[in-house]
């Protein structure tokens, strides 16, 4: 058996979410290729080819890779698959745009969302935001599979894989990258950040989401989340979003502050290690999930815990 | 310029999803269901789109149960001009079934937009879209924030990883529609009423031709591991000392 693990990446380096998907690929079975599409991403590939158990690193450049496309992943990697008994990507929103387009192509049943491997054919995956889990058995010859990564532990470094170039195929001309705004920060990334300090709706204004959460975010050294509520009302960017139709996380400490705790955002972060949540309404749910609560005003409790913190 | 917009009737948001005691799935008895919140965006779109005078006709459709004609109602009382529901007679359909269903809906209809939610709130598969742009090898917009169609074509503002993208998509094409790319109207009690004398029609799944064999069986659906209840602490300094000494996380 085989199976090809389409990496996740930004051409300059490989993201953690792909060691997480190789855990989940040896999990599967067989001789493991990771495919490395973008541009100038030979650094990306060069960092998956050291993921100690992957047999060879597959290279793919072109302007539309880098870009993204779905089309372009779909006319890469359709062909790609003869060889393969099985593509797992990562659930990142990347994955999920360019995933189900692969199955459907090979007329296969996608398995979304992938917590774990129980065989070759059987995946356990949260439904309804998480509040139930489906073991599901895939009759399809070949499997697609995504892959969430916050439910494997990174596969270890140690491997020296061979690196084969690809030609692109043409490039699809009817979708085309205009432009791109992407949130620059010098924090960790929220998706595999250690530590995650999260705002709500009780902040009640970008101004204030900024000068509450970023320090304690920076005193912690951690990445910056968000709940729906928040980023809806445009207190902190979309990207920022932690939920069931956001980004799911699992730090070894969340910090939910302001947050009541709607279904929605719990489905998102439910597994972290620890979690903290600073709420002045005792009843709020979000209580029932933390290991640690604090009822008290954020406005006196954040600056506390700022200098409790030294 | 036709828009198909499919629609899904699945447990209302509100609810709380109970797991059945014999592990076959989430009881959906007696439980209130409405519209997929994501289509109701799709369905919003729609309908600005053609008061803007960019789409002449709004072709709501769903696969599911006969009860599906209610959410139906829904999106014709929000504005879409007539409904189709493909009677799927209690099969409940994988993504991949529904894909080559609407495909089949598509090439009686001739629409040059599908746009549709990105995923349903029940399977949270988000697949589709993405599947049916595949099989019709349309362009894919997804996960779209913002949507502007002009000449022929769909500039598409994408919630991604790390930010925002823009892309363009020559139409025909599939958008699938995040959360904040709108906010749904209610509809008025007019509107309601008039949705009542709009044409419904229900189409046999059989008749479509699509093959809607399961590629999935489910084994079994469990309730997730809770998590164990914590304690309140009370004051910051307390909550800095438990997470360094007995969290160990600081």
């Amino acid at each position: 058996m085989a199976v090809l693990v389409i990496a996740d990446h930004d051409n300059a380096a490989l993201k953690d979410s792909t060691h997480k998907t190789v855990t989940a690929a040896q999990a599967f079975g067989g001789d493991i290729d990771v495919l490395v599409a973008g541009q100038n991403a030979r650094a990306a590939a060069e960092a998956a080819a050291k993921i100690a158990g992957v047999r060879k690193v597959l290279l793919a450049e072109s302007a539309e890779l880098g870009q993204g496309l779905a089309e372009a992943f779909d006319a890469l990697v359709t062909p790609l698959m003869a060889n393969y008994d099985a593509v797992f990507t990562p659930a990142t929103a990347q994955g999920k745009n360019l995933s189900p387009r692969i199955a459907a192509r090979l007329d296969v049943a996608q398995v979304s969302d992938v917590i774990e491997v129980v065989d070759a054919s059987t995946f356990v995956r949260p439904i309804y935001a998480g509040n139930a889990l489906e073991t599901v058995q895939s009759a399809d010859a070949k499997k697609v599979v995504t892959v969430r990564p916050t439910a494997f532990k990174p596969a270890a470094e140690g491997g020296s894989a061979a690196i084969e170039s690809l030609a692109a195929p043409a490039a699809p001309a009817k979708a085309r990258f205009v432009e791109q705004k992407l949130v620059k920060s010098a924090r960790p990334e929220l998706a595999g950040a250690k530590i995650v300090v999260s705002g709500g709706r009780a902040l009640g204004s970008a101004e204030e989401f900024q000068r509450v959460i970023e320090p304690l975010a920076d005193k912690l050294g951690a990445a910056v989340g968000a709940s729906r509520a928040a980023v809806d009302a445009g207190y902190a960017p979309n990207d920022y979003q932690v939920g069931q139709t956001g980004k799911v996380v699992a730090p070894e400490l969340y910090v939910a502050v302001g947050i009541s705790g709607a279904i929605q955002h719990l489905a998102g972060m439910k597994d972290s290690k620890v979690i903290v949540a600073i709420n002045k309404d005792p009843e709020a749910p979000i209580f029932q999930v933390a290991d640690y609560g604090l009822v008290a005003d954020y406005k006196t409790a954040v600056p506390e815990l700022l200098s409790a913190l030294g | 310029m036709k828009a198909l917009v499919p629609v899904k009737r699945v447990i209302d948001y509100n609810v709380k999803p109970r797991v059945k005691a014999d592990q076959t799935g989430v009881d959906l008895a007696n439980v209130k269901m409405s519209m997929n919140p994501f289509d109701e965006i799709s369905v919003e779109e729609a309908v600005r789109l053609k008061e803007k005078g960019v789409l002449s006709e709004i072709v709501a459709v769903s696969v599911g149960p006969t009860q599906a004609q209610e959410t139906l109602r829904t999106a014709l009382a929000m504005g879409a001009d007539r409904a189709i529901l493909v009677d799927a007679q209690g099969q409940d359909l994988e993504p991949l079934a529904v894909a080559k269903v609407l495909k089949a809906l598509v090439a009686e209809e001739s629409p040059e937009l599908v746009i549709i939610g990105k995923q349903s709130i029940d399977g949270d598969n988000n697949a589709v879209g993405q599947m049916l742009a595949a099989l019709l090898d349309w362009p894919q917009a997804t996960f779209a924030s913002e949507v502007e169609i002009a000449g022929g074509k769909a500039k598409v503002t994408r919630e991604v990883d790390g930010g925002l993208q823009t892309i363009e998509v020559d139409l025909p094409a599939v958008i699938t529609v995040d959360l904040r790319l709108n906010e749904p109207r209610y509809a008025s009690l007019p509107n309601i009423m008039k949705a009542k004398k709009k044409p419904l029609d229900v189409k046999e799944l059989a008749s479509l031709g699509a093959d809607v064999s399961p590629r999935l069986k489910v084994l079994k659906v469990t309730e997730p591991p809770k998590r164990a209840g914590g304690i309140k602490v009370d004051t910051a300094a307390d909550l800095v000392l438990k997470l360094k000494n007995e969290a160990g996380v600081l």
